[in-house]
């Protein structure tokens, strides 16, 4: 079966590239599975999403994605993102700790409309570095 | 005689301790190219990859009218983002940028088009000060290992201005682009408008396939679009670093040189001095003996 050339970059260098079986990403408009020989799509992803790239026997790769672009064509798909985080390379205390924080700043309520959203972006990406690292929030 | 020989000496010292500085600074450069060498290198998927994606949103959409890829009929204002270092010893490095610069608004002018500067790097900063120029934005303190949240800034507040009605009509940047090595050459390249056919993909894949877009194409180009001009001023703030730390490390090796070559000829002045010195002891030692001698003979 054919298979799909997945290749995950941030601004900054190559995260991850290799070969998968299916790659689950959410974009803006609801999640999206890309199985090999997919039409081409251009997508935008979601701040704080999670990435799950299939790859059979190997295990599935998960990272922390926030914000970025999803592109599809011929079998070559490419995830690039402005920050992106491998599950495995996550910092669960910190992840945990920004979470709390960002939490704390939103229950307490007293913020101008900018930092609330500040915040609640902040927690978002929280969540998804700790769901990517596999923990239960 | 005396006096010259300890002057010699004194200028030996000093150029003796320019050197040593010169030296490391050469050293530390040679090390800085590789890693800017790297990053330059781990930036280059993703800026392919968006260049891609642009070109692929472009040529799937008949009617592109994005604000950020039309051209302005009558334009009247070019912001131009001129990349130089924070630091100095570099040699020629910000020279080179600020007078290419300068040329780039007189051909703007002729067409009628008023440059407004925009300067990253300290050195371009006080240049610009020193003329009484006036900036419209400035940004300093990461010339040497710049972020992507840098380029972010820097495209935000270039992207604000373009869309503003009373801003900039036009964006260039001028930036020095790592060629290699030994050669680094400043690059004038326009980022905005947008021209279509401006990619470094080669024809050769045939047409773009047909895209689906989640949501719109016209959504996916007004993400897009900031997010590949944010790469094209990260891609020159990259090459602008890795040649500032080139440029250096040529001028602080030749500076190196410079004093070794001090040195050496110092050095033999100083032996001559010395040498004559002992010449001309010797010669009144001997020329007093002579007179003691024939004036003992005389008196006999």
């Amino acid at each position: 079966m054919a298979k799909l050339r997945v290749g995950v970059v941030s601004p900054e260098r190559e995260i991850w590239s290799g070969e998968a079986d299916m790659v689950i990403a959410k974009t803006v408009d609801g999640e999206i599975g890309i199985m090999p020989n997919h039409a081409p799509v251009l997508g935008v992803l979601v701040e704080g999403g999670v990435l799950r790239v299939k790859r059979g026997a190997e295990g599935d790769l998960v990272a922390a994605v926030h914000g970025g672009f999803l592109s599809v064509a011929d079998n070559d798909v490419s995830i690039l993102a402005e920050a992106a985080e491998l599950g495995d390379e996550v910092d669960v205390a910190a992840a945990r700790d920004a979470l709390q924080r960002a939490q704390a700043s939103i229950d307490a309520g007293n913020n101008d409309a900018e930092a609330e959203e500040e915040a609640r972006l902040e927690a978002k990406r929280a969540r998804a570095r700790l769901r990517a690292a596999g923990e239960d929030i | 005689m005396g006096a010259q020989l300890r002057l010699l000496r004194r200028r030996i010292r000093s150029v003796k301790s320019t050197a040593k500085i010169t030296r490391a600074q050469e050293l530390i450069a040679s090390s800085r190219i590789v890693k800017a060498q790297q990053r330059m290198q781990a930036a280059e998927p993703y800026e392919k990859e968006i260049t891609h994606a642009v070109s692929a949103v472009l040529s799937n959409t008949s009617n592109v009218d994005h604000p950020l890829t039309v051209a302005k009929e009558n334009p009247a204002t070019a912001g131009v983002l001129i990349v130089t270092s924070d630091r100095g010893f570099a040699g020629g490095f910000n020279a080179n940028v600020l007078r290419e610069a300068e040329a780039l608004k007189n051909h703007l002018a002729e067409r009628g088009i008023e440059a407004k500067p925009f300067v990253a790097g300290r050195k371009g900063i006080t240049w610009h000060s020193f003329r009484g120029r006036e900036m419209v934005a400035e940004w300093s303190g990461f010339s040497d290992n710049p972020s992507y949240g840098d380029a972010k800034r820097i495209a935000e507040a270039l992207i604000e201005s373009f869309k503003d009605e009373a801003g900039i009509d036009e964006i260039h940047i001028v930036y020095t682009r790592f060629v290699s090595m030994l050669t680094q050459s400043v690059q004038v390249t326009r980022v905005l408008p947008l021209e279509v056919e401006e990619t470094e993909i080669e024809p050769t894949e045939g047409p773009m396939p047909y895209y689906e877009f989640e949501p719109t194409a016209g959504d996916v180009l007004d993400a897009l679009l900031p997010r590949y001009i944010e790469s094209r001023i990260f891609n020159a703030l990259l090459q602008s670093a890795a040649s500032e730390h080139a440029s250096r490390r040529r001028a602080m090796k030749s500076a190196t040189d410079n004093a070794n070559e001090l040195i050496r000829t110092f050095t033999q002045q100083m032996n001559q001095a010395r040498q004559a010195e002992i010449t001309q002891e010797i010669s009144e030692i001997v020329g007093g003996a002579n007179a003691l001698a024939d004036a003992a003979a005389g008196k006999e």
